[in-house]
Order: C-alpha cells, then structure tokens, then sequence
C-alpha cells in the first residue's frame, strides 16, 4: 500500500463519532439533569431542616434564616430549589413509566424529555405566581 | 463450564452482593411515596408564604401537618441516601474512599432526618 492510498482512505473515513463532535440528545440531557436536581435536593433538605429547627426552637434564628430566604441570593436559591423538586419528581414519574416497560422507543422517550423540562419549567412558575399572590406582592 | 450458580442461589436471585433488587426496590418505593408527600409539602409553603413565626409554627403544631412532614423527611431521606449511594458508587472507585462516602452519606441523612424529627416532636409537643 503506498503512502498516498493510505492518507486518502484516512481522509475518507468520517469523524464522526468523535469524543468531542456530538451532540446533546435531550433523552440524555434529561438523564444528566434528573441525577443533578436529585443531588441538588440532597442539599436542599439542609434548607427545609434549617427552618423546621428554627421554628421550633429561636424566634429570632427564624427570623434570620426568613431573612436569609427573602433576600435575592436566597430566592435564587430558593427558586432553583422549587425547579429541581418539581423537575426531580416529574423526571421520576417517567422512570416508573419506563419501570413498566412503557414508553421506552426512541420518539417517546424524546417526547417525554421535553414534556418534563416543559412541565418543571411550567410548575415552578406556577407554584411561584400563586406563592407570591397569597403573600400579597414581591 | 457453563454456569457456576447452584441452582438454589438463581433461584433466591440474590447475587452477589446478597441484596438482589432490594436497592432498586426501595429507590422506587420512596420515589412514589415521595409524590403526594411533596405535593403537600410544596402546598404548605405556599399556604404558609409571607407567614411571620407564630404563624408557622401554629401550622406546624397541628398534628396531621406535623405527621406528614415528619414521613416527607423520612422518606425523602431514605430515598435520597440510597439514591446518593449509587452516585457515590458510580464516580468513586478507590475502595477507601468509596466507603468513607457511603459512610458519611448515611450519617448526614440520620443527622438532618434526627434533627427535623425532633424540631416537629418539639413544636407538636413541647409548644
Ligand atoms: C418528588 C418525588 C420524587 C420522585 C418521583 C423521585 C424519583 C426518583 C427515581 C425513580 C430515582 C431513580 C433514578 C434512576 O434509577 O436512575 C431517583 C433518584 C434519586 N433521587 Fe429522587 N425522587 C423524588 C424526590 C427526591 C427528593 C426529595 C430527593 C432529595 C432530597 C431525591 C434525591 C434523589 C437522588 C440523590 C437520586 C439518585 C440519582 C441518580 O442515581 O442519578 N429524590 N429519584
């Protein structure tokens, strides 16, 4: 075989799978992300624990950690935690759907990756409207 | 050589770690009851959004509230110990280190379950 040959069939041969050249798939996407809000809420559980030991115990560490939640960071923080619930629990449904043997082909799957970050992306908006309207503002 | 299983242990289906799917079993026992526990969690935040302390610890005082917070910790606890765990197990090979994670895993569900527990008991009935 001479060099010429070689480079040419070299060249030829597509690149493609390539560790680098891809592309995010949202079945996949959503698969990273279902890992990562469970991992996320893992910690927020540190939140919910630090106001239910607060309430019972200091009225004014309550009233810091209110503080704490209230103020911009904490309601960034607070909102990304509703996102990850609402996200986690949805991303969970469709695992024991999946358990049953349901909806596993291709084009399902997929329909279900959008309809989860659609449905997370709607309920957390959702649960923030009426939050803020039962505390009567922003 | 086929198989080296008795047929006894295929049948007990247990493998090797003596556990079979109990891992997986638990992971989805709590995931459904973790469901209807976070719906209501998630309703009593917004009920209870804007309430200063003596509202929300006459909300958490109330027996039924105070209950099914305390099994929304319990199982949301559970759930996400063993659920960590296979994190932990996927991304860790040192041998040593992986069993100082489980480890530790394990005493930070107790520890934040423990103290949640004890601040409802505290608030259902110490006042
Ligand atoms: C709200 C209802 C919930 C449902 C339906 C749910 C469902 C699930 C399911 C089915 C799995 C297994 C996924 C798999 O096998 O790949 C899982 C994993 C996990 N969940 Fe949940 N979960 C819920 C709430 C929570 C909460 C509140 C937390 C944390 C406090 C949490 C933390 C985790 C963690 C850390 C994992 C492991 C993730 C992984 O292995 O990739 N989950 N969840």
């Amino acid at each position: 075989m001479s060099k010429s040959t070689a480079t040419q069939t070299a060249r030829a041969r597509p690149l493609s799978p390539h560790l680098s050249v891809w592309r995010p798939t949202i079945t996949y996407v959503m698969s990273f992300a279902h890992r990562a809000t469970g991992a996320a809420l893992y910690f927020g559980t540190l939140l919910v624990a630090a106001w239910l030991i607060t309430a019972a115990t200091s009225e004014s560490a309550f009233n810091t950690v209110q503080w704490i939640f209230g103020s911009w960071v904490g309601r960034v923080v607070l909102l990304g935690y509703t996102w990850a619930l609402m996200h986690h629990m949805l991303g969970g449904l469709r695992h024991l759907m999946w358990d049953t043997g349901a909806a596993l082909e291709k084009h399902k799957a997929s329909k279900l990756g959008w309809a989860t970050i659609i449905g997370s992306v709607t309920l957390t908006i959702l649960i923030w409207a009426v939050g803020l309207a039962v505390r009567g503002g922003f | 050589m086929s198989d080296m299983r008795t047929p006894l242990a295929k049948v007990r289906g247990l493998g090797s770690a003596k556990e079979g799917t109990d891992h997986f079993w638990r992971q989805r026992l709590t995931a459904v009851s973790n469901v209807p526990l976070t719906l209501f969690f998630v309703g009593l935040l917004i009920a209870l959004s804007g309430g200063n302390f003596a509202d929300v610890r006459a909300s958490l005082s109330n027996p039924f509230v105070g209950l099914v917070l305390a099994l929304f910790m319990i199982s949301g606890l559970y759930h996400m110990r063993i659920g960590m765990q296979v994190i932990i197990e996927d991304y860790i090979h040192g041998e040593g280190l992986k069993i100082l994670l489980v480890m530790l895993n394990t005493f930070f569900a107790i520890a934040v379950g423990v103290a949640s527990i004890f601040a409802l008991l505290k608030l259902a009935f110490g006042g």
